[in-house]
């Protein structure tokens, strides 16, 4: 056995590797478990990889690069790509000319997420072929094959990933890939990418055209695969519920589906005609029963309860058995808290004194709403702090208005919390309004990358960066500040009694290093240092 | 060749190196040219609370996570953990946790998570030089001698 060949491996980083193999120009994103890791690796193997502010705009820089004829590929979390669905569903109509993978990581059982959405339905909805790897070695393999469906009929493809697909690490043999094709070059098709409803009319057709021959080729593709002649029972499954199936019922009849849409009804018809008994074993929302129901395959579903959180070898055996009894809740581990040190400590610590209505955002901060804090009072989407804030502004009696604080960190500012910044300008509530940006240097959460707010690239080098007392004067806030929370607690308080007393808009920059990240600023920055003074590739 | 898979939870919070522990095995099983699979949960679980990693191996592993109750081996690193994950473990599993080694003889606490990786190591039929080779590869060079020093104290520690 040649060992170089055979690798121990996380989805994240199996998926990184083939992107290598196949040549891929770009990839872009933006951080977010379980998906973080791929551009982390992609970059380290000498890839060109970006964080973008968001994962439209991370989308959208993709697309570019595959209307130019590259490969890309823009990863993200599931929720990101609700922020990325508007280019997505037109992405569909234009296609490109060289290949689009969006790498959707999905959450089941909310690991790190603030929803479990079954993100096959976008695919679905935008109508993209979807690829569904079971392990670390299809997560590399279905990377080159769907980069291949995506050249050949010149669309976007889905990666569809899940927590444990990403995190897990499975043995992965490596092979020769195809590495990359021709240099990108403009090609002028105005009709194909200007999508005035003129041209996106035919170019829907021309999209529902393509998906019918997928289809027709997915029917007979090796991307789904069926074992076993067992005939009493039969599973039908895909992702990382094979595996589960596979070790719960070892020795019955399986269809593995790899290519998840279009749906090989005919291939799967036939499966389930062979078999007594047919169950659909699959995580989440039942988006294969629904299909195989409406195409009148027969089949069993799994009970509604098993439609919450993973899947796992015991809830399979349970499903087989048709055992909808209640499942026994785990012992409680601990709760995770803010670091000590953590400079969001002294604001939460503030904000609750205060008793201000804390209107959250997402990142590491959301742990403010645990005890001993219990100072965040709303918590929805990447950015919602600052337009649910002005809306409980907008709507709360004026007591209860003039309390309300919108908190949200640099990376989830960057992301999404400018516009509702603009907002607050263009429709200030009669109270005013107080923002604090939690500025601790990183995008801390998933693991401290950077974003634009710490002027470094994804490979932590010096670059362009935004300035966010700069922005909030830019727009015409009347008051800004910057303070340092560790340094100067009482001067926070001090600043934001105040603010909440008056009727202005207020932006509060609470400034200071994520402790698990300032070492390596420190490092990154002497690093930026050393190159301004040289000529080498470091330097701006 | 029956297909036995050894199933091993790893345990501990945030921090104490649960998820290099699981490296550092699923490293050297690997080496040992069996089939493995390692899962666990990143994200909040960062922050200080519970964390878990499940590793398997043996011929062919298929599910990477370990199926409630079925666990051989039970490591934990914080003796907090043990009631939390106990459930977790067979009726004839194996409990490795903390008390089970000196605390004052490790040279390094922060290695707790390697001596206890030294206790399961007597265990499994993974040579000596897999773990070492794993060791190795999962941690910085400066702190090889050390942990070197610490599995050795947990494979040759007293624990009955």
């Amino acid at each position: 056995m040649n060992q170089t060949d055979r690798k121990l491996l996380s989805g994240n980083e199996a998926i990184a590797l083939a992107m290598c193999g196949c040549g891929v120009g770009l990839g872009t994103g933006y951080p977010g478990t379980p998906s973080t890791e791929i551009l982390e690796n992609f970059g380290e193997l000498g890839g060109k990889a970006q964080w973008s502010p968001n994962e439209k705009v991370a989308f959208e820089v993709a697309l570019g690069a595959a209307y130019a004829g590259a490969r890309a590929v823009v990863t993200m979390k599931h929720v990101g790509l609700n922020v990325a669905a508007d280019p997505l569903f037109t992405a569909a109509y234009t296609g490109v000319s060289g290949a689009l993978l969006i790498v959707s990581a999905d959450d089941p059982g909310m690991a790190s997420s603030q929803n479990e959405q079954d993100n096959r339905h976008y695919a679905v909805a935008a109508g993209i072929p979807m690829l569904e790897p079971s392990d670390s070695q299809e997560a590399y393999d279905f990377t080159v094959a769907a980069i291949e469906i995506s050249e050949r009929w010149r669309i976007p493809v889905m990666l569809r990933l899940t927590t444990r697909i990403c995190h897990s690490k499975t043995i992965v043999r490596l092979r020769e890939l195809p590495g990359p094709k021709e240099s990108p070059t403009f090609v002028r098709d105005i009709q194909g990418r200007v999508m005035i409803p003129a041209y996106a009319r035919p170019a829907h057709h021309r999209l529902r055209d393509k998906l019918a021959e997928i289809n027709a080729w997915n029917e007979s593709s090796t991307l789904n695969q069926r074992f076993g002649e067992e005939s009493t029972l039969g599973i039908i499954t895909s992702g990382i519920s094979y595996v589960h199936a596979k070790e719960a019922a070892p020795t019955v009849s399986m269809l593995k589906l790899g290519m998840t849409y279009p749906l090989p009804l005919d291939f799967i018809r036939s499966f389930a005609a062979c078999v007594d008994r047919c169950v659909v074993i699959e995580e989440g929302d039942p988006y294969l029963v629904d299909s195989l129901r409406a195409a009148g395959i027969g089949f069993e579903g799994k009970s509604n309860i098993f439609r919450f959180g993973e899947l796992n070898v015991g809830r399979v055996r349970k499903i087989l058995k048709g055992d909808d009894t209640p499942e026994p809740v785990p012992p409680r581990g601990k709760p995770p808290q803010l670091c000590m040190g953590c400079p969001h400590r002294t604001v939460f610590e503030i904000l609750h004194k205060l008793d201000c209505i804390v209107s959250g955002d997402i990142g590491c901060y959301t742990l403010g709403v645990l005890p001993p804090f219990e100072a965040m009072d709303t918590c929805v989407c990447m950015g919602a702090s600052i337009g649910v804030g002005l809306g409980l502004r907008h709507s709360l009696p004026f007591e209860q208005a003039r309390r309300v604080v919108s908190v949200i960190g640099d990376s989830t500012f960057v992301h999404s919390g400018i516009t509702g910044l603009v907002e607050m300008v263009y429709n200030p509530p009669e109270t005013g309004h107080v923002v604090m940006i939690l500025d601790n240097g990183t995008t801390a959460m998933t693991g401290l990358q950077e974003h634009p707010g710490t002027g470094r690239t994804l490979g932590h080098r010096q670059t362009g960066k935004v300035i966010y007392e700069d922005l909030a004067k830019a727009l015409g806030i009347q008051n800004v500040h910057v303070i340092d929370p560790s340094r100067d607690a009482e001067g926070l308080k001090t600043t934001l009694t105040d603010a909440l007393q008056r009727k202005e808009l207020t932006v509060i920059i609470t400034r200071r290093p994520c402790i698990l990240a300032a070492k390596k600023i420190i490092q990154y920055e002497k690093e930026a240092m050393h190159c301004e003074s040289c000529s080498c590739e470091h330097a701006v | 060749m029956k297909n036995q898979v050894i199933n091993v939870i790893i345990a501990g919070l945030g921090g104490q190196g649960v998820l290099k522990a699981s490296d550092i095995l699923s490293d050297a099983v690997f080496r040992a040219g069996y089939d493995v699979k390692k899962s666990e949960i990143h994200g909040m679980s960062q922050r200080g609370g519970s964390v878990c990693s499940d590793v398997r191996f043996g011929k062919k592993v298929l599910s990477p996570m370990v199926p409630v109750g079925e666990a051989d081996f039970l490591v934990v690193i914080a003796e907090d953990q043990v009631e939390v994950n106990r459930h977790q473990l067979r009726q004839s599993g194996v409990l490795i946790e903390p008390k089970l080694i000196d605390l004052k003889t490790l040279k390094n606490q922060k290695s707790l998570n390697v001596a206890l990786l030294g206790i399961l190591s007597r265990y499994l039929d993974i040579g000596e030089e897999h773990w070492k080779e794993a060791i190795r590869s999962n941690l910085p060079e400066k702190l090889h001698g050390v942990n070197f020093d610490t599995f050795t104290l947990g494979r040759s520690a007293k624990t009955d």
